[in-house]
């Protein structure tokens, strides 16, 4: 995850890195020198090694406190409101080098009991987190991932997901292309596992939605160095050939979860059409672009904060600590395995900047919530659609519903 | 106007005093809407409903009230730092009053000697000599601090913020925050009773309206909303407002698109009025058999019958109407 059209990255905050050498244990909940009552929130991550010329823009930018910033800036307001009724709030980032022992790292971190974590891993290192004995009985808050399995046979119960699923995305998408009656799609598919997922995604979606995959393609672009000189010319005849297909389609839907090429297709396509999914239009919960619902506060706060425009994994960290404060504030419970039933019932509800407070689906411990349809400088629309219905939730027509979901969790 | 009419001798002078034309302008009651979108505040003849002028204002207007003497009518710009001081005689912005960044809303004392200015951006409550326009004090309070309601003795103002989710209570004479009660998600309103006993505060995320003891600062009951066939994550509380004996609360649902009517004694919701998009703020004609209901998507006021409780009619205002002040 990148910042996009991030015009001015100033200076990095400056980042307490704890390595696993140096973990320190401050107490979880207790009473400080002011009388307020502290609670410490721990926000595990890993610096995952990510070269910044392979952004494909230049108004793309990599910030070294990515997410960690969103977390910071929710502490802050936790507590201005925790300075009122007793509480204060610490968050303990701790970073884990890319090729560090995870393992080694959360144990110390657990060594204590169970904790409530805030988890800034990809996903194979959020099941080691997971599955660990000593997480079993703690609160994981998963800030990053989007990835569909984690949501589907490898959920956990100790596992808390913020941030849509790509289930929840390509669903946001197709509800709106199909109420532009833009049901013919040509689905250009990039190389990884990922991509076939979410092309799989997609599939899925067009039949929920009664719209036709009509041509499908898997295309193997390297990128190569993205800083040449006039390399636009050579992207100008690839993309046109790229997307040459026998068919006739409404709009190009894009699987290039690690931006090898979607956004080189928008204008650069065979045919006039629109470029939507990982690229172009895409699904999101958070765009620096995005001020409805008092948004424009959230950025505004965060600007000021961390001097540069706030992403959705920044969104995943300020949604993480805030779910965290509501536990601790308004139902006043500490310790992880209330938090858990807490988070699962009705009374639970975090503010969203989206018109509606969120809570969890029961069923596989994911956030409900509207997903935002962004252009990079835009909202185009806001998902599930008008007339889109739920016996329940109507946020509940994105994504795996109940009857649909392959998460067993007791 | 006066000497024209002397000129014309006294018979007409009497029948025209009979029809009361003798005011710069005639004065029924007005109604002034902020166009959050337009820039503008739309006047409108509290009779007729016709629009009597359309008044330029700085940068996004939304919160509005008019001055205990009528004198005035004052709106926050938000993206301006100002308030815009409009002559209800006039029609004009006659004054323009600095608030610091990005005013939501604001609130008079009761004498009108004082602005209190949520700014959103800052978590700030800014007082202001109205007459001065100086500053008298900023005193922080939570995050996104929205509605203000003032107690009749003035002595204690209450600001609710959005992010935070409370309702501070500040005591005008030392300047202090006395009290801080959490709230449901996304406090927008607080308003008291017409008796001062409770304060009602309206969550729109929430979904409910806390009412609050401001003596003992704990919340005595919350009152939640059912509406058949409109799912409860669409039911955002904003504006509150009662009847002058108390009885009858009305509470605005935003994209509920209806206002709830509550028997304020029992706090059972009788009835939901259907208005038009997202409702929000309300306000009453001056003897309040009037309920204005100003609906911010649909672009238009709702009026509703407060004796019948009816919705009577809708007139069109301007873009994304926010805020409405009534002067009689």
């Amino acid at each position: 995850m990148t910042v996009r059209g991030g015009f001015r990255i100033l200076g990095l905050l400056a980042l307490v890195v704890l390595t696993s050498a140096s973990v320190s244990l401050p107490a979880r909940a207790a009473t400080g020198r002011a009388g307020l009552k502290t609670f410490s929130i721990v926000l595990l991550r890993k610096r995952y090694h990510f070269n910044p010329e392979t952004l494909p823009s230049l108004l793309e930018s990599h910030p070294a406190n990515l997410g960690v910033a969103g977390a910071e800036e929710a502490t802050y307001e936790l507590n201005t409101a925790g300075k009122f009724i007793g509480w204060n709030f610490k968050l303990d980032v701790v970073t884990v080098p890319d090729g560090g022992n995870l393992v080694a790292t959360a144990q110390q971190l657990l060594a204590h009991g169970p904790r409530v974590i805030i988890a800034d891993l990809k996903a194979n290192d959020l099941l080691t987190l997971a599955d660990l004995p000593a997480a079993k009985q703690s609160v994981i808050l998963d800030m990053r991932t989007i990835d569909d399995s984690l949501r589907q046979q490898q959920c956990r119960a100790n596992v808390f997901h913020l941030l849509p699923s790509q289930a929840m995305r390509t669903d946001a998408l197709a509800q709106y292309l199909v109420l532009k009656r833009w049901t013919r799609w040509f689905i250009i598919q990039g190389p990884t596992p990922q991509d076939a997922v979410y092309a799989a995604d997609i599939r899925r979606s067009a039949m929920r939605y009664g719209a036709h995959v009509v041509a499908q393609k898997i295309y193997n672009y390297n990128p190569g160095s993205r800083r040449s000189d006039t390399g636009y010319q050579q992207i100008q005849t690839q993309m046109p050939l790229a997307t040459e297909v026998n068919a006739d389609y409404d709009v190009i839907f894009v699987a290039d979860q690690t931006d090898l090429f979607g956004d080189y297709l928008p204008y650069n396509t065979f045919a006039a059409r629109p470029v939507v999914g990982t690229q172009g239009l895409v699904a999101t919960a958070w765009s620096p672009a995005y001020q409805e619902y008092a948004a424009l506060q959230m950025q505004q706060r965060f600007d000021l904060f961390a001097h540069r425009r706030m992403t959705e994994l920044d969104y995943g960290g300020w949604l993480a600590v805030r779910i965290v404060g509501n536990a601790v504030m308004r139902a006043d419970i500490t310790s992880p395995i209330p938090m858990r039933k807490y988070l699962r019932s009705k009374d639970f509800l975090v503010q969203s900047y989206k018109g509606q407070g969120l809570n969890f689906r029961r069923w596989d411990q994911q956030l409900r919530q509207p997903v935002l349809l962004m252009t990079p400088l835009m909202t185009v629309s806001i998902s599930p659609q008008h007339g889109f219905l739920h016996p329940g939730y109507t946020t509940d027509t994105l994504g795996f519903d109940k009857p649909e979901s392959k998460c067993h969790l007791h | 106007m006066p000497s024209a009419l002397s000129r014309r001798g006294a018979p007409l002078l009497v029948a025209l005093a009979c029809l009361g034309v003798f005011a710069a302008r005639a004065r029924a009651t007005e109604l002034f809407v902020s166009n959050e979108i337009d820039d503008t505040v739309t006047v409108l003849n509290g009779d007729t409903y016709k629009v009597i002028a359309t008044i330029p204002t700085d940068q996004r207007p939304r919160g509005i009230v008019e001055t205990p003497d009528h004198k005035y009518v004052l709106v926050c710009d938000g993206d301006s730092g100002n308030i815009d001081v409009i002559d209800t005689r006039t029609l004009k912005v006659v004054r323009r009053l600095k608030t610091g960044p990005d005013p939501e809303t604001l609130a008079m004392s009761p004498s009108g000697d004082k602005v209190y200015v949520s700014n959103e951006n800052n978590a700030l409550v800014t007082v202001i000599n109205f007459a001065t326009g100086k500053w008298i004090r900023q005193i922080p309070v939570g995050i996104e601090p929205e509605g203000l309601a003032v107690t009749h003795h003035g002595h204690t103002v209450v600001v609710v913020s959005e992010t935070t989710s409370m309702a501070h209570f500040i005591d005008t004479r030392t300047w202090k925050v006395v009290a801080n009660v959490l709230v449901d998600t996304r406090p927008r309103i607080a308003e008291f009773t017409p008796d001062q006993h409770l304060l009602w505060v309206s969550s729109e995320v929430g979904g409910t309206v806390s009412v609050i003891n401001p003596r003992t600062h704990r919340i005595v009951h919350i009152i939640n909303f059912h509406i058949p066939g409109v799912d409860r994550e669409y039911i955002g509380p904003v504006g509150v407002r009662f009847t002058s004996d108390g009885r009858t609360a009305f509470v605005a649902l935003g994209r509920a698109n209806r206002v709830a009517v509550i028997n304020a004694k029992t706090y059972r919701v009788e009835k939901y009025i259907l208005v038009g998009q997202r409702p929000w703020q309300m306000m009453f004609s001056p003897h309040r058999r009037r309920l204005f209901v100003v609906n911010g998507l649909t672009n238009d006021v709702t009026i509703i019958d407060v004796p019948s409780l009816r919705a009577v009619r809708s007139v069109p205002v301007g873009r994304l109407p926010w805020g409405i002040a009534v002067v009689p």
